[in-house]
């Protein structure tokens, strides 16, 4: 149910809601999930994106997420130039993804050989969607401060992840198991918390024997 | 509390005499958990982008997106004068146009309640706020505008993908005309009458941009949707009551978005954006913005 703030706002830059706003916070999750601008992006435009790439800001507004500028900063209209100061490379390509939302972009980092690949929708009145990670299927809204963790697929993997997470008082608000592979024995976990994490979670987590990676994504 | 229809709201308030803001924001509470202080914190900061960015553009053009528009508040400005229709209304259409002709070359806005239709609030508060309307009577008629807005989402939609302009134009301009009444202090009844009058004089209005962009005629429906706000706040105000109740006209808007076809729901296929001129555009700029 939308509250009446989401009704009478948010403020943002315009002109369309799920073709800017929605298009810029897929980019601002993929900003979060790298921690800052990466040297270079490829945006994959599917569907209604690839036509509204110019004419609704699209573009720009995919830029300004990965430069980290604010939602409703007026400077997302100038990002191309923001991106050329700070020597953020982009490149735009069209892209069928098949059977997805007709608003959707795929989104490939490289900041320092390390590469991220994230698929995400704007459904409307700027929500979103990231339904891939790195490969890894998920349905985020962005909302909420979230830990990508790649485990072994053994018993008690999962309660020795949750009881970390615990210790300090977090509160888990959803969770998503996945199995990887059965032969590889590797399953996906994804958490979705009602409050940030301090590092020093992260960094437990990172030394489980049952962990093999940890990522960890702000809310945009 | 499973409140779905303003005519309770409406009820509530002339029963305990609380007033229809403070009602809203009870209502809100329940629903969403969020402290009434925090809302109105956040309605006023609202607000203020509206004047703040106003303040910044008035007498401005704008170099938009695609260039179809982006001159016509400046020489509204310079009319406002000789206006036929009264230098209140005129102001109002001239605020709405400018909002919506940022909004066009990516300013900041407030998506009140889209990005398409958000020249139509700050075209009324605005022009209520220049001839002596208190900021914090205005914060609260945004407030009551907030529930309109809610009820129209539950019963209809507020989206011309999914509803045509009426869900956002129409959408607006009932908010807006509920906000002027309850600003200026009318009764809680008056303030759905001049919402239901509002949506009822906008039904069927179709979402038909030229090229799928957010220019035309999207920007010019900014002007009518607020000047015809002010007229049903006047009415309603003055008496004049809408036969058919605003839970039951947002109804029949969901209903009529529901009857319209898909080349009329915001696809840039139908309507205005199926005239020769429009193809003519259309065909001029397709190169230059197909990706």
């Amino acid at each position: 149910m939308s509250s009446i703030l989401e009704i009478i706002g948010p403020s943002m830059i315009g002109p369309s809601s799920s073709h800017t706003l929605g298009a810029m916070r897929i980019s601002k999750f993929a900003y979060n999930l790298v921690g800052s601008t990466p040297q270079k992006a490829i945006f994959y435009l599917h569907g209604s994106f690839q036509d509204t790439y110019i004419g609704h800001g699209t573009g720009l507004a995919l830029i300004a997420g990965l430069c980290g500028i604010p939602t409703d900063d007026p400077r997302v209209s100038k990002a191309n130039e923001i991106a050329k100061h700070i020597g953020f490379e982009y490149e735009f390509k069209s892209v069928d993804l098949g059977n997805v939302h007709p608003n959707t972009v795929k989104i490939v980092t490289y900041k320092d050989n390390v590469h991220h690949e994230i698929v995400g929708s704007s459904i409307g009145a700027g929500r979103i969607v990231i339904i891939s990670i790195d490969s890894v299927e998920c349905e985020l809204d962005g909302e909420y401060p979230t830990l990508l963790i790649e485990n072994k697929d053994v018993p008690g993997a999962l309660s020795s992840i949750i009881r970390i997470i615990s210790i300090n008082g977090t509160n888990i608000a959803k969770l998503y198991l996945n199995r990887e592979s059965k032969y590889l024995k590797l399953a996906n976990t994804v958490v979705e918390l009602d409050s940030e994490v301090p590092n020093s979670t992260i960094e437990s987590l990172k030394m489980l024997d049952v962990v093999k990676t940890v990522m960890y994504v702000k809310p945009i | 509390m499973n409140v779905n229809s303003f005519s309770e709201l409406v009820e509530i308030a002339e029963k305990t005499n609380v007033s229809l803001d403070k009602v809203v924001l009870h209502w809100e509470m329940l629903d969403t958990g969020e402290a009434p202080e925090k809302i109105i914190e956040e309605t006023s900061k609202l607000l203020a982008v509206m004047e703040e960015e106003y303040k910044l553009n008035e007498g401005k053009t704008f170099k938009t997106l695609v260039g179809l528009t982006g001159t016509n508040s400046k020489k509204m400005l310079d009319h406002l004068t000789n206006a036929l229709i009264g230098k209140t209304a005129f102001t109002a259409a001239m605020i709405a146009v400018n909002m919506a002709e940022s909004n066009a070359a990516m300013g900041r806005i407030v998506a009140c309640p889209t990005g398409g239709s958000s020249g139509v609030m700050p075209g009324v508060l605005l022009t209520l706020e220049k001839i002596g309307v208190e900021r914090q009577k205005l914060v609260s008629g945004l407030i009551v505008a907030g529930a309109i807005g809610k009820i129209i989402s539950k019963r209809a939609s507020l989206s011309g993908a999914e509803s045509g302009c009426q869900a956002e134009i129409g959408s607006a301009t009932a908010m807006a005309a509920g906000a002027a009444v309850h600003a200026t202090g009318g009764t809680p009844k008056q303030v759905a009458n001049a919402a239901a009058l509002s949506l009822k004089s906008l039904m069927g209005l179709v979402c038909d941009p030229v090229g799928g962009f957010v220019e035309v005629p999207c920007v010019k429906r900014n002007a009518s949707g607020a000047v015809i706000a002010l007229l049903f706040s006047d009415m309603a105000k003055a008496g004049v009551e809408s036969v058919i109740p605003f839970d039951e006209v947002a109804e029949a808007m969901g209903k009529v978005g529901r009857m319209m076809p898909e080349s009329l729901r915001e696809t840039g296929k139908g309507g205005i954006a199926d005239t020769p001129t429009a193809k003519m555009i259309v065909q001029k700029l397709s190169n230059r913005f197909k990706l």
